[in-house]
């Protein structure tokens, strides 16, 4: 009965987020400069002839709407196994550093390659996810050497504190970087770290998309040993999990996940933390139900929180990952509190 | 324990009398060194000469006087500060990560000039201190106010979360505002943290309420050592815990937010500062504050100078540089306050 009825909920949950998403992937085609009424949307989709809307909505606006779905995705998934992983609530690749470590190494390739502009080259945005990822696992190696201990090995308080060192220390190693740049190159560095995915086009999508198709999959076969995991080291080993070793791969893939999706929308902070954990609350912590429940929260927070970024101040755009802090960081707060 | 052990003792006034003796001779060395270092050398006699007797009509001089003292002067000035508010904060809430930086106050003081500079666009150094008082008490507030909601208080890991996060929310609304009304270019300056291109009308302002603030916190260090062995202790000393807080909380926020009305965010100097004089001098804080007052200001003046040697004739942020010496600090402490 009680399995029955968590199925139930499953789906009605499911079931509500989808439209959710569908109501605001809507809305965002809408807003914007100029306002386009989804009867227009409506129409431009249908005719097959050229419509006065058409390089608007599906250059400008659909790319960057994908997008925030996509890294929505990938950093909500993220956030998902690294708290599972390391039974730590309040993980998220972002707080760890995961995030700045590629940060910085996507500044370092910028700063290498000054001058040269991220649209003007396509192979580049094919480039980054690599140098980004190389940054990401270097920052999560460094994160867990330091919070390894012989005597207890790695405690989520000591992950997290550890973290925050290595974020600052590479914060500042991005701002000595920045510095050394020319205006344009950083301006253009600055936007970019704090989250933004303005002006994208199609080539950023399929940049990113590759990961996504390959990560993802290999995410949902690991769920159940993810399940295990959660129950503590002890009791994982008592059941025949190789404990170490599922989690390293585990942690490679959140890190892979983390990494893509800055290398191409920047460093977005606390939407691995709150989505995995809305999630939760939804539908409990079975990971086969929740990573992709995990999924659809982080798509839709991350297209909720563009249609803000881009109406809140109009017409001024704020960097989205702004708004998320803005957003995560009292939810942080929050579970804070309570635990 | 310290104070129970007469030897103990003995030797830790030794240590803290040639840390304050060495350390000033020092700095003011350094201090000499820094303001002769720059795009044109200067050598250390001219130095000397312009500050015992200046002659306008020399250019040198006035480099000196106009352009090199009020930054060497605010370098020490605000590491001193950080130093002593960092030792104030840790020896009040017995909390080893207690720091100006990690405890929300500096993104608080940053986040009120933030807000000012985009709603009056010019702002006078003391309206600026002014935003930064207002705002240090806002980011104080917040963490504080957290740690009375949570079930078991402010623990230190708790502390170092809450205020990090602070930091985050408060830095995405300013950068958010700063974008809507253009000002996000003079809002990278306080962000980076730095000491360069400082004019005497910053730093006068400033002075005073130094000055002030340190008193007070060597008039309040003798308390502040009691209430570093536990509340309980202090009541059962017959102290006035709720005075000292009080006093201890504003001088804080005083050095703090003048600190960052100068030079921006500067983080760790509050943090590893007190550790390393707790390490030489024991756990008196009448001793621990005046130590912390001149290792801060040396260690920001080395800092600056480090910042223009790195890659001249760019400058590196002190603020970029200082996190650099204090992480491996902070990682230290990570490992040994978040095991058990």
């Amino acid at each position: 009965m009680m399995y029955k009825s968590r199925k139930q909920k499953w789906k009605v949950v499911v079931f509500f987020l989808t439209i959710l998403l569908a109501l605001l992937f809507i809305a965002s085609l809408s807003f914007g400069a100029s306002f386009i009424s989804p009867v227009a949307i409506f129409n431009s989709v249908l005719s097959s002839t050229p419509g006065q809307y058409d390089l608007v909505l599906f250059e400008f606006r659909l790319p960057r709407i994908v997008l925030a779905i996509l890294i929505g995705i990938g950093m909500a998934v993220s956030g998902a196994i690294l708290q599972s992983a390391t039974q730590n609530g309040l993980a998220d690749p972002g707080i760890l550093g995961i995030n700045s470590g590629a940060g910085f190494a996507v500044i370092l390739y910028i700063f290498f390659t000054q001058g040269i502009r991220f649209e003007s080259e396509l192979l580049q945005l094919y480039i980054l996810p690599i140098f980004a990822l190389c940054g990401a696992l270097l920052a999560a190696f460094l994160i867990y050497i330091f919070s390894w201990k012989k005597s207890s090995g790695v405690t989520p308080i000591r992950l997290i504190l550890v973290g925050i060192g290595i974020n600052a220390a590479f914060s500042a190693l991005i701002i000595i970087l920045q510095l050394k740049m020319d205006p344009r190159s950083f301006t253009q560095a600055t936007v970019w770290l704090s989250g933004n995915i303005s002006g994208v086009s199609w080539s950023y999508t399929y940049a990113l998309l590759p990961w996504l198709i390959v990560l993802l999959p290999i995410v949902l076969f690991k769920a159940r040993y993810l399940n295990v995991l959660t129950l503590g080291d002890a009791m994982s080993t008592g059941l025949g999990v190789n404990v170490n070793r599922q989690r390293k791969w585990l942690l490679l893939l959140a890190v892979g996940l983390a990494g893509s999706c800055v290398a191409v929308g920047g460093g977005i902070s606390f939407l691995g933390l709150v989505a995995p954990q809305l999630a939760k609350k939804l539908v409990g912590p079975r990971n086969e139900i929740l990573l992709p429940v995990s999924a659809l929260v982080g798509a839709v927070l991350l297209l909720f929180s563009d249609l803000v970024s881009r109406t809140i101040l109009a017409p001024s755009e704020i960097p989205i990952g702004l708004v998320v802090s803005a957003i995560g960081a009292p939810y942080f707060i929050y579970l804070l509190i309570k635990s | 324990m310290a104070l129970l052990n007469g030897t103990n003792t003995s030797r830790n006034r030794f240590f803290a009398i040639m840390i304050v003796t060495f350390g000033t001779i020092i700095l003011c060395l350094s201090m000499a060194v820094s303001i002769a270092f720059g795009a044109v050398n200067i050598n250390l006699s001219t130095v000397w000469e312009s500050v015992v007797s200046y002659d306008p009509s020399k250019t040198t001089h006035q480099i000196i006087i106009n352009l090199r003292m009020p930054r060497v002067v605010a370098a020490a000035l605000v590491g001193s500060a950080l130093a002593i508010a960092g030792a104030i904060m840790q020896g009040m809430t017995r909390n080893p990560l207690a720091s100006p930086s990690i405890m929300g106050v500096t993104s608080g003081a940053t986040f009120a000039i933030a807000m000012a500079l985009a709603f009056f666009t010019s702002l006078s150094p003391i309206g600026t201190m002014f935003a930064a008082f207002i705002g240090a008490s806002i980011g104080a507030g917040l963490v504080f106010g957290i740690g009375m909601l949570s079930r078991n208080g402010l623990t230190p890991v708790k502390l170092a979360l809450a205020g990090s996060a602070i930091t985050a929310l408060l830095s995405s609304i300013s950068s958010a505002i700063a974008i809507h009304f253009n000002v996000a270019k003079d809002l990278s300056f306080w962000y980076a943290g730095g000491v360069a291109g400082i004019q005497w009308e910053s730093v006068g302002p400033a002075i005073p309420v130094f000055i002030i603030s340190i008193i007070l916190a060597i008039m309040i260090s003798s308390s502040i050592t009691v209430l570093s062995m536990g509340e309980d202790v202090a009541i059962g000393l017959g102290q006035k815990t709720g005075l000292i807080r009080t006093i201890g909380f504003l001088v804080v926020l005083l050095l703090t937010g003048a600190a960052v009305s100068i030079s921006g965010t500067i983080g760790f100097v509050g943090l590893v500062i007190p550790h390393m004089i707790r390490f030489l001098v024991g756990t008196d804080y009448r001793l621990i504050i005046p130590c912390s007052a001149v290792l801060g200001g040396l260690l920001l003046v080395l800092a600056d100078i480090g910042a223009r040697m790195i890659n001249p004739p760019f400058e590196t942020p002190v603020g970029a540089i200082m996190a650099l010496i204090g992480v491996p600090f902070f990682l230290y402490l990570a490992r040994r306050e978040g095991g058990r």
